[in-house]
């Protein structure tokens, strides 16, 4: 299930450390190399965030493709790979979405020994809660979606989620009346994800460029033939483009208008405290969700900000309701500071799933429309990603997941069927 | 936060306020290809820069208008009645 195991000598585990304290850790090498353009690639990654680089690892790792630059406009990982909530899980609703994301959560599981770096992948549970007879309702109709699907569920009564998370306010306004809990959820370190496939991926001949910024693409009679970049023209035989909120703006040097909107999506982190959370819970009532990471802070989202965006920044208006709402949930972290704030810019499709298929340009693949869960999302991503650059094909977990289905009708409206941001 | 400037009622806060996306969608007729017709549902332009787009005031006098705004710095160049003609907007 963990696909083709890159182990490379990582040098990373506890003894290294030791010896490295006898060094003054002055051992420690660049994880990944960087290399200079060649002047043609047999595949060409536009974009180094998570799902770029999964992609750019299982081309190498389970094709065998290794002549395949990644290209990145600032750093590996510096877009919405670093700026999300860490939270992996797989609670949707229809068939494809269960079966693509369990997949994500299944290659997750694996992740740290399959690429020897650890992600810090922790499947501590991930909790929704109810707060009235409907939300109630609607967490009993998922769980039952989510069990048809083969997906953990269990769903719990007041004193289930109470017995949980004995945390929770005890007097709130809004009255917890049940919870869904996905066991296998949890959370990861973001920048671990990034750097492990990064790792891989270089160490299988990848090249890996930063700041080096797509300028165009040129495309002859229907194909796309090479990438412009600050750094030259670099040609391809193929072209991944996995950019999130950019999608539209790459999409445009093709000529192509895309079926995708750019929104800015807010999260948060307070003071680093003592461990006090050991789960994620999301309230869709109160409009918060949280958990806690390892460093202690408390890890907050808020909602999109419901108009055009590519700053990353959110609204103040948000991060007052998401503070309201932790605080409705937990009142004793009332007292927190805010540390720390970030926004980042979401490709939002109109059934809220994503689209990882070849464009009407020949040979330029997108994998977009992750809208504001793409982190969970990395590994199948970029598997599937990986898979229809070099077999031609779309794998048959993402067959249902292309721009076909804008022009069918034959959408997968997560939006309205798991009943929670995406 | 947003200012925005209702025609009708002057400067209010954005969260008066509900963004309806982006404006001067026409619809196509009815006898158009299925691929005219996904354009129309689904494809926008969700430019990096000047976006013209529609905005309700939802919590105020309940009417829409039209507003140019910046995706990038979120400043808002222009707002004008569904009625009036477009005025001159930076490039």
């Amino acid at each position: 299930m963990t696909g083709a195991r890159a182990r490379t000598p990582s040098g990373h585990g506890a003894l290294s450390l030791l010896r490295g304290g006898l060094t003054g850790q002055s051992h420690w090498r660049p994880v990944w190399a960087e290399p200079e353009p060649k002047l043609g690639y047999d595949v060409v990654i536009i974009g180094g965030g998570g799902h770029g680089l999964a992609a750019a690892h299982y081309l190498a790792a389970n094709h065998g493709i290794a002549n395949v630059a990644l290209i990145e406009r600032g750093w590996l990982g510096g877009g919405n790979t670093g700026r999300n909530t860490t939270i992996i899980r797989s609670n949707y609703f229809f068939s494809q979405s269960a079966a693509f994301y369990d997949f994500s959560v299944q290659l997750y599981e694996g992740l740290t020994r399959a690429l020897d770096y650890n992600i810090m992948f922790s499947q501590r549970g991930m909790w929704m809660l109810a707060h009235d007879r409907h939300g109630l309702e609607m967490l009993r109709r998922s769980a039952n979606a989510m069990r048809l699907n083969g997906v953990d569920a269990e769903l719990h009564d007041e004193a289930g989620v109470r017995a949980a998370i004995p945390q929770l306010n005890p007097n709130p306004r809004f009255p917890i009346l049940g919870g869904l809990n996905q066991p296998r959820g949890g959370t990861a370190r973001h920048d671990a994800v990034a750097w492990a496939y990064a790792r891989a991926a270089s160490a299988a001949g990848v090249h890996i460029l930063q700041n080096t910024e797509v300028t165009g693409l040129r495309i002859e009679g229907g194909r796309v033939h090479a990438v412009q970049t600050t750094r030259g023209e670099i040609g391809c035989g193929k072209v991944g483009v996995a950019v999130a909120g950019h999608t539209s703006v790459v999409g445009k040097l093709a000529g192509l208008e895309l079926p995708v909107q750019s929104y800015a999506l807010q999260a948060f982190v307070s003071e680093p405290v003592k461990p006090c959370l050991d789960t994620v819970i999301l309230s869709p009532a109160t409009g918060a969700y949280l958990s806690q990471s390892d460093k202690g802070e408390l890890v907050m989202g808020a909602g999109l900000d419901l108009f055009l965006s590519y700053a990353q920044r959110g609204s103040l208006p948000w991060m007052e309701q998401t503070a309201a709402g932790v605080i409705e949930l937990f009142p004793q972290f009332s007292r927190l500071r805010f540390l720390r704030q970030w926004a980042g810019i979401c490709d939002v499709v109109h059934d809220s799933s994503p689209i990882i298929d070849e464009s009407e340009v020949s040979g330029l693949h997108f994998n977009c429309g992750w809208g504001t869960g793409g982190f969970k999302a990395i590994p199948a991503g970029g598997w599937c990603l990986a898979h229809h650059l070099a077999t031609g094909e779309p794998h048959a977990l993402a067959r249902d997941f292309g721009f076909a289905r804008f022009r069918t009708g034959a959408l997968i409206d997560e939006a309205a069927g798991a009943g929670i941001a995406h | 936060m947003l200012k925005i400037d209702c025609p009708y009622c002057g400067a209010r806060a954005e969260t008066e306020f509900r963004c309806g996306g982006e404006s001067l969608i026409q619809r196509p007729l009815l006898d158009c290809s299925d691929a005219e017709w996904a354009a129309y549902l689904h494809t926008r332009k969700n430019p990096k820069g000047l976006h013209v787009e529609r905005w309700h005031h939802a919590h105020g006098c309940g009417m829409w208008f039209n507003a140019a705004r910046s995706t990038v710095t979120h400043r808002i160049h222009a707002t004008w009645a569904m009625r009036d003609p477009v005025p001159e907007l930076p490039e």
